[in-house]
């Protein structure tokens, strides 16, 4: 979902690789299994981002899928093979997460790959993962409009958290006037897409709706946040609905606070801003501001409370925090292993076709399922920042919500839908009963 | 003093007196109330609030402001709910009685935005009488902006009692929002009641005025003068703010680009690993915190000042080590500068990142500089005056450095002709790798401030080193004033062109303006005259 700021030179000499791959072999591949194959092992790639911007977020990713092996191994591994994490650095580059996605899958031969977090960097794989026919499970809310066969995504699509959390604002805080802020790039352009014709749908009018972009890594907020203000003194119940990427938040929030918006007058509910982007904030002056995800580390369940404790004994820090998208591996993760387990084999063929209609416990309580259009069923949960950098529900869906592929929002995509069980097709055009093709 | 003394337990005998006659009049439905903030359910605590506030009940503005400060405990088991105090005590919510000690299984009664605003309502409705004048002034704002038709008769009654200006016209304020919302007050108190909120002129009143829904005709007129003349008012103030903003940003561009307009400016080294050295300012200061706040938390509020000597130091002599073991090998290359710079800065993001890990960091701000005070109609928040005031001493102590200090006057010396500097007996290289330090100690400095605002994680410095170089190139390279000028420049021409063009498109108009001005005038706005440019 966010692909956070390449700072242009950084991208154009990283792609070179000369000074990057230098500076990476000294510190960032230290990480990078080296054990040799052996043939009684299962290989899984692990591709995310261990050095460059993207670092932050996806390196959290990379512990937790290889912390999901360790414990799978300890159950036994899968078909009576351990299964081996292959760990590669596409180091927050774009092409060179194609580069490394065939690496992966011609040279080290993996069965699957748990891998990506912005769109830029899903989108720039994909080829690969449709020549090569692999599997790829992204687990990241991303902007949807996309089913392609040989991925699966188990984080939100826009009706997964997007929806759900202006539906709440409308109904219990009676907000009528809407800030949609955003980073600007595919993620916030597109879901900003949504929700306007979504609030349009409700009845808002075009003047009671300011959508503003801003460059990444956006530190300077004074004169956005002003506006706001000045957005938010019309006389009606404003609330801003924040696409911000991570990196940008924190000033911005800082900046909410300093000059006094409180989320009691302006609330801001955000899709980025999870535990690990709070750990670097005193949250003090953001109590009250929302948030919407499907997993928070303060849900009380079984499930979650056995995963944190593990978790915080894998990674010996018992103040490592947990997040979304840790989750959406968790259940992707167990999900193949479902697969695979169901099949007797790690063929990416026999894997995909038996994937739909896997179920899989999620950390909250409930059992996510895979739809057929490579999209799982999600609860929905809006929690308000705590003082102590969690968050406290306040509302949540009362069941699970379906992944729509396809936005039924937007005129170009309502009709669509992603069967690959029937079908076989991403993008059915139910109108015309006619597959288009290609799935994004 | 019998007469006070006197006076004081007959208060006291009257309160007792209150509470024992008015615990029993009110104590079931005050009770049942008090008992449903254990029910961990929003719509019952909002139902909750509204009785136990209108209850009478002197124990209903301790409940109502423990439940605003997280101190209103409930035992879900026993539907017990408990008052803890600062102290340590607690009391018992329904029956005032003192209790030793809160079951384990209670916990703080939750609440939501839409609670919080309630709370505050309640809270502003209890404490208009407060002897307090600040409590009473915030009373009568938070009345202002809830403007509950139930708070208007406790607003006539304080304001018939209150003496101090200030607060009276707070009450005023919140009485004609009262009234303005009041279906049944009359057309007479309803125009009055627009003047005083047109007198009140900011946002809020703004707000209000826009939003009063329907209203005899006169009344509509009256306040769609009043919006006017509130609107062009805030309209003269948002180019004073856009003013106050553009300097703020370009306080902040200048921090960041002064250490660069040394190394790149004064000695010519194309330093793309200057950002770098900001980060290291700003994860010294993580570290300094880190220690004060294990050790000796008493001195946080002085953090910075001992942060920043440290920054400097920890900047600069990384700095040094930096000149001495690559870039003296690499002067009058500069392709070859640019690159092993380049690469020394993803060296040290990803040293950062192996020490400190790829997560942000959390840097508190000092008490001094939080918040924010209101002049005239613009908010001007402390962080970003502190950060103009400390970047004008910073420059000005570089400047004064350089003009009065010997190593000043060696290193412009050697910058202006090094042949002729070394045949007088300077030991030029030396004075490199001064030069070089003092600058990256500098943006050490930088990365003290700009912790304050932006995050402390890895990728800090790479946001910063684009801006830096476009200050420096813009001002005139080999300029100090130069800089100075550039920065606030563009940092003011940023702050106009955002509300117009939007953020994106006012950076990017940013950079064609400063194409097309390098085009005009290569050598930037204050260009180096002399031998020294052919040099």
């Amino acid at each position: 979902m966010h692909s956070k700021s390449t700072h242009d030179i950084a991208a154009r000499f990283s792609r070179r690789g000369v000074l990057a791959a230098t500076a990476g072999l000294m510190l960032g591949l230290a990480s990078i299994s080296g054990a040799k194959a052996a043939d009684d092992t299962i290989k899984v790639g692990v591709l995310h981002s261990l050095s460059g911007t993207m670092a932050i977020s996806e390196t959290t990713l990379k512990d937790t899928i290889l912390f999901l092996i360790d414990e799978q191994n300890k159950k036994g591994g899968v078909l009576g093979k351990k299964l081996e994490a292959v760990v590669v650095d596409p180091a927050s580059d774009w092409p060179r997460f194609a580069e490394k996605a065939r690496e992966l899958i011609t040279k080290d031969k993996v069965a699957v790959v748990f891998g990506c977090w912005t769109s830029v960097s899903r989108k720039s794989v994909l080829p690969v993962f449709k020549e090569l026919n692999n599997i790829l499970f992204y687990p990241v809310q991303y902007e949807g409009e996309e089913s392609e066969r040989n991925v699966f995504y188990t984080g939100a699509a826009p009706n997964q958290q997007a929806i759900p959390a202006v539906d709440y604002l409308m109904k219990d805080e009676k907000v009528k006037r809407w800030v949609l802020a955003g980073t600007d790039y595919v993620y916030p352009r597109t879901t900003n897409k949504i929700l306007e014709a979504y609030l349009k749908s409700k009845g808002v009018a075009q003047e009671d709706i300011m959508i503003n972009y801003t460059p990444f890594g956006h530190s300077d907020w004074q004169t956005i946040v002003a506006d706001i203000k000045k957005f938010g003194s019309a006389g009606k119940k404003t609330a801003v609905v924040s696409t911000i990427n991570g990196d940008a938040n924190v000033p911005f929030y800082k900046e909410l606070g300093n000059q006094g918006i409180k989320a009691k007058d302006i609330p801001v509910v955000a899709f980025s801003v999870g535990e690990e982007e709070l750990a670097g904030i005193d949250t003090k002056p953001l109590l009250g501001h929302l948030a919407a995800w499907n997993y928070f580390q303060s849900i009380k369940s079984p499930e979650n409370e056995k995963f944190i404790k593990a978790w915080q004994t894998y990674t010996k820090n018992p103040k490592r925090v947990t997040n979304d998208p840790m989750e959406a591996h968790v259940i992707g993760f167990d999900m193949w292993v479902k697969a695979v387990e169901k099949v007797k084999s790690t063929d990416p063929d026999k894997v995909i076709d038996a994937l739909p209609g896997i179920e899989a416990k999620n950390l909250t309580g409930g059992t996510s399922k895979m739809l057929p259009n490579h999209h799982i069923t999600k609860p929905v949960f809006i929690g308000e920042i705590k003082a102590n950098g969690q968050f406290d529900v306040v509302w949540k869906t009362p069941g699970l919500v379906a992944g729509d592929a396809w936005s039924k929002e937007l005129d170009g995509s309502k009709d669509l839908i992603g069967d690959w069980v029937g079908k076989k097709c991403g993008n059915f055009n139910t109108k015309t009963n006619k597959c288009l093709g290609s799935g994004s | 003093m019998p007469a006070n003394l006197s006076a004081r337990l007959y208060s006291l005998l009257l309160s007792l007196f209150l509470i024992a006659f008015a615990l029993p009049a009110f104590a079931g439905p005050f009770e049942d109330a008090v008992a449903k903030f254990a029910n961990d359910d929003y719509s019952d605590t909002e139902e909750a609030i509204g009785v136990v506030a209108s209850s009478g009940n002197p124990l209903a503005f301790p409940i109502i402001s423990a439940l605003q400060d997280g101190r209103l405990m409930a035992d879900p088991d026993s539907k017990k709910v408990y008052v803890t105090g600062a102290d340590g005590k607690s009391i018992d919510a329904a029956t005032g009685q003192p209790v030793a000690s809160v079951p384990d299984s209670a916990s703080a009664v939750r609440l939501n935005n839409r609670l919080r605003r309630s709370v505050d309502a309640a809270v502003g409705g209890l404490t208009l009488m407060s002897p307090d004048v600040t409590t009473r002034i915030q009373a009568a704002q938070s009345v202002f902006k809830s403007h509950e038709e139930s708070a208007l008769d406790a607003v006539n009654t304080a304001l018939a009692k209150e003496t101090n200006k200030t607060a009276k016209a707070a009450l005023g304020d919140a009485r004609a929002a009262i009234i303005l919302f009041k279906p049944d007050a009359t057309e007479v108190e309803k125009l009055e009641a627009v003047a005083t909120i047109k007198a009140h002129g900011d946002q809020e009143a703004l707000a209000m005025l826009t939003g009063m829904g329907d209203q005899p005709a006169s009344v509509t007129k009256a306040a769609a003068s009043a919006i006017a003349s509130i609107q062009s008012s805030l309209a003269l103030w948002s180019t004073v703010q856009n003013a106050w903003y553009g300097l703020s940003l370009g306080s902040v561009l200048l921090l960041a680009a002064i250490g660069l307009a040394i190394t790149f400016g004064v000695m010519g080294v194309i330093n793309m690993a200057h950002g770098e050295m900001v980060m290291i300012g700003a994860y010294t200061t993580f570290v300094v915190q880190e220690v004060i706040r294990t050790r000796y938390p008493g001195l946080f509020d002085y953090s910075l000042l001992i942060a920043a000597p440290l920054a400097f130091l920890v900047a600069g002599a990384l700095g040094v080590v930096i000149e001495r073991s690559i870039i003296r090998f690499l002067y009058g290359r500069p392709l070859e500068t640019l690159l092993a710079t380049w690469g020394l800065s993803l060296v040290l993001q990803q040293a950062v990142r192996t020490m400190f890990g790829p997560t942000n960091r959390e840097v508190g701000n000092p008490s001094w500089m939080s918040g924010a005070f209101e002049l005239g109609q613009i908010t001007i928040t402390y962080n970003r005056l502190w950060i103009l005031v400390f970047t004008l001493a910073v420059f000005a102590i570089l400047l004064a450095m350089l003009r009065y200090t010997a190593l000043g006057l060696e290193m412009r010396a050697v910058t202006q002709n090094r042949r002729m500097a070394a045949s007088m007996g300077i030991a030029t290289s030396r004075v490199d790798a001064l030069t070089f330090g003092l600058g990256s100690g500098i943006a050490g400095i930088a990365g003290v401030a700009l912790s304050q605002i932006d995050n402390v994680s890895p990728n800090l410095g790479q946001s910063y080193i684009i801006d830096s170089f476009m200050v420096v190139v813009f001002g005139g390279v080999g300029n100090l004033w130069g800089t100075l000028v550039g920065a606030f420049t563009l940092g003011i021409a940023n702050k106009f062109l955002e509300p117009v063009a939007g953020a994106v498109l006012g950076k990017i108009a940013i950079l064609v303006l400063i194409i097309l001005f390098i085009q005009k005038r290569p050598r930037g706005l204050f260009a180096l005259k002399g031998r020294a440019v052919e040099a």
